[in-house]
């Protein structure tokens, strides 16, 4: 048993680290990781430029998550659709390997691209600790925050990538996804009793309030409100943690499914 | 090695592969033959188990493919006739990939890798990226991802199709090298190729087994019908030859014939016909006895054996469609 563990690791670390090397080797991963600078970038700079703003990164933050929305499934778009249309997952497929060991790998690889993304944002924060007396713990449950989210929004690109041969198809249908449950708040204002509360009990993160550059300390819906503002809930972390795992299942599921066609 | 059990697989409602059974011993070279649609490539990712039966039961080297499905695939080393490979990769680098992912150890691939290059003869374009090869070339990476892991049972899906044919020679060469040391399945559309390199035929036609048999006996026993070409002087007419013919019981058709070859020293006068007859020891005296008993000249008499082509075509359209 123990033998057939490491052999799953072995596969899943195969994976991810082949598809890593991938990363760095095409231009997607730079220009996504430069989009992602630059957005970001502009959004902390709107956050902290007034005379008396506050220093913190929940400008950034702000930005970066409405906009992982569609920077992330353009990290993932690549990772099952491109096996499919080469062929290649007909190989994986018939290789000693089970659908979650390539599922895992390529999550872990494009997990670890959102990682390195994030920790070129760090300097931010060496800015806001030179120029101003930020409070750490919004910016640690910030950061952690940005990580759960992140990985949320892979793992719904993972899935778009593994039902269609055409990268662009898996973009659009990711993006779309995390569109629907990141604007949720507005069909549930227009509901009302238990479902209005389902509904926003599934907000991703904070809607359209994002532009609302004047108003970044109070306009955060959704589950990543509380990481902006220093809390970290339990029901947070379960709702990220619980919906990468479905989605991450689905593309499992998915991907198994071939076999019965 | 290799049982296959009533073996049908459905798309839907359509059945690409129906009641296939077959036992492929360890170390045989079999070929799969037919056109395309018939059902090689559905039988062959049954195999592999990348598709699961619809009915019936497979397994290799003793492992179910659907319920030790992971045991069953290490004993295979599989190319699709698509050559899946990744495009923006090193030789090497994509090598190394595959190997790892077939479960042999970084250590084992990299003790391996030279002599596998060395086979397939990439060993200049061991560092090229994939995308920049030839088909040909591309072919021979596909090769050697499939032998890497030194699988008992290689299984290539139509391994020549689409390369220049210059290359072709080469591949069909290299897979007859490798047919001493695996026990090999290889799909083709093209019959000298499958008799060139297999022991073993299997015919598949709409989905079913029609003949399994060596190339050779294929022949003999499929032989329903000899051709024998013969040229007639002092006929009025074909029709008169051809009428004289067919009283004879082993003809079974008689025509003008229209090739090139036949037609090129047409003396004037001298007919050139081909007749097909049943398998008859008497057969050549017969015609020879009813065209001297008109009075006419026999010229020229040839008797042809049939070709693996023509067999296949006999085997492969539909039994009552010539009658």
């Amino acid at each position: 048993m123990g033998s057939t563990i490491s052999q799953s690791l072995n596969n899943i670390w195969n994976v991810a680290y082949k598809e890593l090397k991938t990363y760095f080797s095409s231009p997607m991963a730079y220009v996504v990781a430069a989009a992602f600078l630059a957005i970001t970038g502009f959004f902390f700079v709107a956050s902290v430029s007034d005379a008396f703003s506050e220093a913190s990164i929940r400008g950034f933050s702000a930005g970066a998550i409405f906009f992982m929305i569609f920077l992330s499934p353009a990290l993932t778009m690549r990772l099952l659709a491109e096996e499919q249309k080469l062929g290649t997952l007909e190989l994986l497929l018939t290789s000693p390997v089970r659908e979650f060991e390539i599922v895992m790998g390529k999550f872990i690889a494009s997990f670890l691209m959102l990682v390195i993304m994030l920790s070129l944002t760090l300097y931010y924060v060496l800015i806001l600790f030179i120029f101003g007396v930020p409070d750490t713990g919004p910016i640690y449950t910030g950061y952690l925050g940005m990580i759960l989210y992140g990985a949320t929004t892979l793992s719904v690109g993972l899935a778009a990538s593994a039902i269609t041969s055409n990268q662009l198809v898996a973009l659009v249908v990711a993006a779309g996804t995390l569109t629907g449950l990141t604007v949720v708040d507005f069909v549930a204002e227009r509901l009302s009793g238990t479902a209005a509360q389902v509904l926003n009990g599934f907000q991703l993160g904070s809607s359209f309030q994002t532009f609302d550059v004047s108003n970044f300390a109070v306009a955060q819906g959704g589950h990543f409100a509380d990481f902006s503002r220093g809390i970290i809930n339990f029901g947070d972390i379960l709702y990220y943690v619980g919906m990468t795992g479905v989605f991450l299942f689905l593309t499992v599921v998915l991907l198994q499914s071939r076999r019965w066609r | 090695m290799i049982k296959v059990e009533h073996m049908t697989k459905m798309y839907g409602a359509y059945p690409a592969v129906i009641d296939v059974s077959l036992h492929i011993n360890k170390g045989e070279v079999v070929g799969f033959l037919g056109p395309n649609g018939a059902g090689k490539t559905t039988t062959m990712r049954v195999m592999t188990g990348y598709t699961p039966p619809s009915e019936g039961n497979v397994t290799i080297a003793g492992y179910d493919v659907i319920s030790h499905s992971l045991d069953a695939r290490r004993h295979i080393g599989y190319l699709p006739e698509t050559v899946p490979l990744y495009l923006d990769m090193e030789v090497t680098d994509y090598l190394r990939y595959m190997g790892q992912m077939r479960g042999m150890s970084r250590k084992w691939v990299n003790e391996r890798l030279p002599s596998v290059i060395d086979v397939v003869r990439l060993g200049d374009y061991r560092n090229s990226i994939i995308q920049k090869l030839s088909k040909g070339y591309r072919q021979r990476v596909g090769i050697a991802q499939a032998i890497l892991h030194e699988p008992d049972i290689l299984i290539l899906d139509e391994p020549t199709i689409g390369i220049d044919p210059a290359q072709v020679v080469e591949t069909r060469a290299l897979i007859k090298e490798l047919g001493g040391e695996h026990t090999l399945i290889l799909s083709s559309h093209i019959l000298p190729e499958i008799s060139m390199i297999c022991k073993r035929v299997l015919v598949i036609h709409d989905g079913r087994l029609v003949a399994d048999d060596e190339p050779g006996n294929l022949s003999e026993r499929l032989r329903r019908t000899e051709r024998i070409e013969i040229s007639v002087r002092g006929a009025d007419n074909i029709s008169e030859i051809v009428s004289a013919l067919r009283d004879l019981s082993m003809i079974v058709d008689a025509r003008r014939d229209q090739s090139a070859a036949a037609n090129r020293n047409n003396n004037e006068g001298v007919i050139p016909l081909v007749i097909d007859a049943r398998p008859d020891k008497e057969a050549t005296e017969n015609v020879a006895r009813a065209i001297v008993e008109k009075g006419w000249g026999l010229t020229n008499m040839h008797m042809i054996p049939m070709s693996l082509e023509e067999i296949f075509l006999e085997l492969t359209t539909d039994e009552n469609a010539g009658e």
